[in-house]
């Protein structure tokens, strides 16, 4: 006990220094501060925020670890070092120890400048405005790395990190008060602000954007090429998947994204521990399938011909959707998050809903911007507050009729 | 200053940094979004704002005793819509490429929310004098927003300055290009001139906590 207690001792020393939220930050995340309630609580939980950032990160985690070994795939492939896995999601093409090196070194580095970047402003906030560091940070630390394309330079995802958590966070007063979905919001702005590299056939490749720029200074070699499904949809050129690959997740796409039973394992995890709403979940699931029907009902009703710029997206069929892209990832751990979604049972039915809907609208009207889930997540963020405003006031009104039918 | 008296002096101070138009009375938005995304046209815009707020100003000045309250706005739109088209034929005819990328926001600064509102809250009830250093001051408030809210557009969104590349050649890849730098596509973009603006508005109110509004 000796150590934790001088740290404590330390602690009270230091009560008055303006640093002082630097250090319990980094204290309370390895110990046990002494403060805590050991009797006479009424109110008995086992979760706190921290334990609760604690389990999302660990429903993640498997996201992380199929990402690295999906990113030495992609990249294997891409370059013909190794063949194209055929037995499914147990190919002994993909478990390799050197497909997992490839993607771990390529997605640490991406892991430690998002973490990094955000917590020394998370941490420079709390000493400024003198409050503890709050645990916001810790989920959106890993979620960044995690909807990012690989080869992202490490000093735009810096830049983008700072942007997010300063103009999407800190200024409406930290965790628990913002409005948008701080990944998202850094999503966002490395995809308006460099869009080369967010988008397109060269990004999901790791070393494809190298290898372009090598064949540009006159090497003689082959181009590589790793469009994502949803790219290559909206070109009308076929998915060049078959339904286990997406599902399984051997596809390209963005780092965590891509393996739709992984990011279930997740969604079990969350809804188990009762840390995401399996109405929002469910909703948006039911919201992308109605509009996968409706689109696939215009092509099938021959509303839309194969000359439409919109064929190769509005003919998929309609559950694929769930598959291909953010759709899963986003729906799971994005339009879950309890700061930004709907608050009210009712609400959460609605916001999941128009999530899914709305996605799966921008990624087949807008090719431009075939992450629709992303922009849709962001969008009904905004919206949230507004739901469970009417929710709330639908539920005042019908109350006051019961007790006017009572008094009267 | 010993050309200004003090209280004239801080007609042309105080919309500089306390009673900045865009900042603190949130007037002019539309334009600063709009337009920043050049260093030039934001120059351009303040000089064209300059022009027309401070004669505009004495004019209305000059007439306010007759002036009947009942049509005041139709006369002061007819004063601005006059020095707005001489400004808008100045530009078409010496500098033709700016006036069409300010294209339709020239025409729009008779509705800007600072000059109408200088007319109608200064200019109708002070003398000339008072009312072209109001005018002036307003619209050099308005223009150092616009200037820095273009400096940091143009320079992060495009690398150049008064489309001089400051930063290297992005397709050379020379200067900082050759490090990897990469301009900032959304600084080009209209929201990114609000988030600007918004970072102004937060330095500005934190420097002078009298500022905050609860």
């Amino acid at each position: 006990m000796g150590l934790k207690n001088s740290l404590h001792n330390f602690r009270e020393k230091n009560k008055d220094k303006k640093w002082l939220p630097a250090f319990s930050a980094i204290h309370t995340f390895l110990f046990l501060p002494n403060e805590t309630t050991h009797n006479g609580t009424h109110i008995k939980a086992a979760d706190d925020l921290k334990r609760t950032m604690n389990i999302v990160i660990m429903a993640m985690v498997p996201c992380l670890i199929f990402g690295m070994f999906n990113a030495g795939y992609q990249h294997h492939v891409a370059f013909g070092d190794i063949q194209q896995a055929t037995g499914g999601f147990f190919s002994s093409e993909f478990w390799t120890m050197d497909n997992f090196m490839v993607g771990f070194w390529k997605v640490l580095p991406l892991v430690i400048v998002s973490y990094g970047v955000g917590l020394a402003i998370e941490i420079l906030f709390a000493i400024k405005n003198s409050h503890e560091v709050e645990e916001g940070y810790l989920v959106t630390g890993m979620l960044v790395p995690l909807i990012i394309p690989i080869d992202t330079p490490l000093w735009m995802l810096a830049v983008a990190v700072a942007f997010g958590v300063v103009i999407g966070k800190e200024v409406f007063g930290g965790t628990g008060m913002n409005i948008l979905n701080p990944a998202l919001t850094i999503r966002a702005f490395l995809f308006f602000a460099y869009p080369t590299w967010m988008s397109g056939d060269k990004v999901w490749v790791q070393g494809a954007v190298a290898r372009d720029k090598a064949i540009a200074a006159g090497e003689n070699l082959d181009a590589i090429s790793g469009e994502t499904i949803l790219g290559s949809l909206a070109q009308n050129k076929g998915a060049g998947y078959d339904v286990m690959d997406m599902f399984y997740g051997l596809i390209p796409g963005s780092v965590g994204e891509t393996s739709t039973l992984i990011i279930l394992i997740g969604a079990g995890i969350l809804i188990f521990t009762k840390i995401g709403s399996w109405r929002i979940m469910l909703s948006s699931v039911l919201g992308a399938l109605a509009m996968g029907l409706i689109f696939n009902f215009a092509v099938s009703s021959e509303w839309i011909t194969e000359s439409s710029k919109f064929y190769g997206l509005m003919s998929t069929t309609w559950w694929h959707h769930l598959l291909i892209g953010g759709f899963a990832f986003g729906t799971v751990f994005m339009a879950t998050d309890p700061v930004t979604a709907s608050q009210t049972n009712k609400g959460k039915w609605i916001y999941g809903f128009l999530v899914g809907f709305i996605s799966i609208m921008i990624r087949v009207f807008n090719p431009a911007y075939p992450e629709g889930v992303m922009l849709a997540i962001l969008l009904m963020n905004v919206f949230a507050p507004t739901i469970d405003h009417y929710v709330v006031q639908g539920n005042v009104k019908k109350r006051m009729k019961r007790l006017k039918v009572k008094t009267a | 200053m010993g050309l200004l008296s003090k209280k004239d002096a801080a007609l042309i101070k105080d919309p500089l940094a306390d009673n900045n138009p865009i900042t603190i009375q949130v007037l002019g938005i539309c334009s600063a979004l709009a337009i920043t995304a050049e260093l030039e046209a934001s120059i351009v815009m303040s000089i064209s704002v300059l022009f027309v707020l401070g004669i505009g100003n004495v004019v209305i000045s000059l007439m306010r005793n007759i002036i009947p309250s009942k049509i005041r706005i139709i006369v002061q739109l007819i004063v601005v819509a006059t020095l707005v088209i001489i400004v808008d034929l100045v530009l078409k005819a010496f500098a033709y490429e700016l006036s069409k990328t300010l294209s339709v926001f020239v025409g729009l600064i008779i509705t800007n929310c600072i000059i109408m509102g200088r007319f109608e809250a200064f200019a109708l009830g002070n003398g000339p004098w008072r009312s072209f250093l109001d005018g002036i001051g307003n619209a050099l408030g308005y223009a150092v927003i616009l200037i820095i809210v273009g400096f940091f557009r143009e320079l992060l969104g495009s690398g150049t300055l008064l489309g001089i590349p400051v930063l290297g050649d992005p397709i050379e890849k020379t200067g900082l290009y050759a490090l990897g730098y990469e301009n900032n596509g959304f600084m080009l973009l209209s929201p990114m001139a609000l988030i600007v603006v918004g970072i102004i508005i937060w330095v500005q109110r934190t420097r002078n906590k009298t500022l905050i509004e609860d």
